[in-house]
């Protein structure tokens, strides 16, 4: 053992922050791709919902120069992304909690901020792959053809505007128990995103669900992806006000609960 | 023995109580370790040492007094770059494998271990590639080893670090262990197994109900051992209570074996014979370090350390809040 490097001397300065990110942000990505019951559905779920309710009627006019098939693209292009942050962030971040690796994590020096960074860095990784597996269907199987100004738009817009979700989920992660968030999760994501007019579209949803559907954080991250196709039904303004609004309503929640089970835990 | 720069000791612990809920599991402590020491935290389940750890690392607050780790709040990030920690009660990752894990450890410290040594040190060579969910739970032991050296920490925090281990894998463990501390790192471990604290450490500190009730060397401790280890048969039947006024601790009788341990074992046997007992196979031996920790903190309490009163709680448990 004589070859083992001394241990350092004092003063001692913390190990550099960006191989800790990006290290750490692998390992979250390989632990949700190598649990198929969080990674295929996020990845296949929003692909076999676009074939079902948009490939059927894919070449059918919907709006002016848009077709219900791109018009259906934008609303699973936000189901998609959306449900990652939900399960690719928030249920992965319950599973860690119930399996005791937050106290792992926290014997290391490492802040928990990176570890919370590291992964929504992750989550979003996996929203590219998913809007990009979708994507490819599309135009594969729909014959849907955009602009490249298009594709990127909707891209970055469905990117940016998942912050919100991602604060639900650690909501979520932090103020359900470990087992019962995979429920809860879905239960309330599915009620969202269905009562924005993500599967069935807004003019066809039934009247309490339209009244209802203007409230929903689904229906106005939605309105971005539709902007981007040019069929959105408000300004692109006050989509995204209402979406830093829920933005700092769940964030405010999820420090709440997190802060709860810290002085339950760690107190 | 090296001198820590700056010097604060490794660690330092001042009037710490610490309470869950109405339950208390320290009831002042106060420790200061210097940086080299290997020192056993030994003690009976529920004694305390899972809370006093856990505050060392940071992953406690106390209730009452003060906790530092190199002169710094236990939390501060400088400090737990300069520690590294096995936990009795904490996941892994089960799909990540024991390279991907190590490596991942490796970037939380500055001056970290090749990745091959880290393994290699905790005995995972041919299991780098394996996934942790795949691995045995001596090997998971091991697993979380490697974690808590591949930083190459000044001091590492092991809470009964063996659980789970067969007998040979344990030896092996102890050694790696004991390498580790032979290269002038301190090691704080706990553990309610006597043999690996004489094995292991330069200093033991007995703690039971919340309280430190010895803290010496593994030869100082054994010296604290009442005299004498008193073994017979009888087929008489003998009320515990009866050996209450005689100067013995440690009593244990069950079907017709009597043991207990005196420092004046001669008059007691005088006043056995006395009262007709029968005695056969009647055996007097020294009183090894197991017997030292029985007398430390068998069921009447402390016999040495002075007089601390009534304790108003029987048990205490470390994870009471859970």
């Amino acid at each position: 053992m004589s070859e083992l490097a001394r241990p350092p001397v004092e003063p001692v300065l913390p190990a550099p922050v960006w191989p800790m990110l990006r290290l750490q942000a692998l390992a979250q990505a390989r632990i949700f791709w190598r649990t198929p019951a969080l990674s295929i559905v996020s990845l296949l779920l929003p692909i076999m919902l676009f074939v079902f309710f948009g490939l059927p009627n894919a070449s059918t006019p919907y709006l002016p120069g848009v077709t219900l098939g791109t018009y259906m693209l934008a609303s699973f292009a936000a189901y998609a992304v959306a449900s990652t942050m939900v399960f690719g962030f928030g249920v992965t971040l319950a599973l860690a909690r119930g399996q005791r690796i937050d106290v792992l994590m926290r014997s290391t020096p490492l802040p928990g901020s990176i570890y919370m960074l590291a992964r929504a860095v992750a989550a979003l990784g996996f929203g590219l792959l998913s809007l990009v597996a979708l994507y490819a269907v599309a135009i594969v199987a729909a014959g849907i053809r955009l602009g490249p100004d298009v594709w990127i738009e909707m891209t970055l817009w469905m990117l940016l505007g998942a912050i919100p979700f991602i604060f639900f989920g650690f909501f979520i992660a932090y103020a359900t128990s470990p087992s019962s968030a995979p429920a809860v999760a879905n239960m309330v994501f599915l009620v969202m995103a269905f009562a924005s007019g993500l599967f069935v579209r807004l003019d066809q949803l039934p009247d309490f669900l339209a009244t209802i559907a203007p409230y929903m954080p689904t229906y106005h991250y939605a309105q971005l992806a539709w902007a981007s196709i040019g069929a959105p039904s408000q300004p692109v303004s006050t989509s995204v006000a209402w979406l830093v609004g829920y933005s700092v309503v769940f964030f405010a929640l999820a420090l709440w609960a997190y802060r709860r089970d810290a002085r339950r835990r760690f107190g | 023995m090296p001198t820590p720069a700056g010097g604060a000791p490794v660690v330092e612990m001042a009037g710490v109580r610490k309470l869950y809920g109405e339950v208390e599991a320290l009831r002042g402590v106060d420790l200061r370790i210097e940086a080299g020491e290997v020192v056993a935290v030994l003690g009976p389940n529920g004694a305390g040492k899972t809370t006093a750890i856990s505050l060392l690392l940071g992953l406690r607050a106390p209730t009452e007094g003060t906790v530092r780790l190199f002169g710094r709040p236990p939390e501060d990030r400088r400090a737990r770059t300069r520690r590294g920690a096995m936990l009795q009660e904490s996941g892994v990752p089960t799909n990540l494998t024991v390279g991907e894990l190590v490596d991942m450890f490796r970037s939380f410290y500055p001056a970290s271990l090749r990745r091959d040594d880290a393994i290699g040190m905790a005995g995972l060579a041919d299991k780098a590639k394996s996934q942790a969910g795949t691995l045995s739970g001596g090997q998971l032991q091991r697993l979380y080893f490697a974690l808590a050296v591949c930083g190459n920490p000044e001091a590492l925090f092991l809470d009964e670090p063996t659980v789970g281990m067969d007998v040979a894998a344990r030896h092996a463990f102890l050694d790696s262990i004991a390498e580790y501390g032979r290269q002038g790192r301190t090691i704080v471990l706990t553990t309610h197994v006597m043999d690996e604290a004489d094995a292991l450490a330069d200093r033991i500190v007995v703690i039971a109900k919340g309280r430190i009730i010895a803290d010496d060397t593994p030869q100082g401790i054994k010296s604290r051992a009442a005299g004498k280890r008193v073994r017979f048969r009888t087929p008489d039947s003998i009320e515990p209570g009866s050996l209450a006024a005689l100067p013995v601790t440690g009593v244990s009788i069950s079907g017709g074996e009597v043991s207990f341990l005196s420092g004046a074992p001669e008059p007691v046997l005088a006043e056995l014979f006395r009262r007709g007992i029968a005695i056969e196979e009647l055996e007097v031996g020294g009183a090894d370090l197991e017997d030292a920790f029985l007398a430390l903190t068998g069921p009447d309490g402390p016999t040495c350390g002075g007089s601390r009163g009534p304790d108003p709680a029987a048990t205490v448990t470390d994870e009471a809040t859970r």
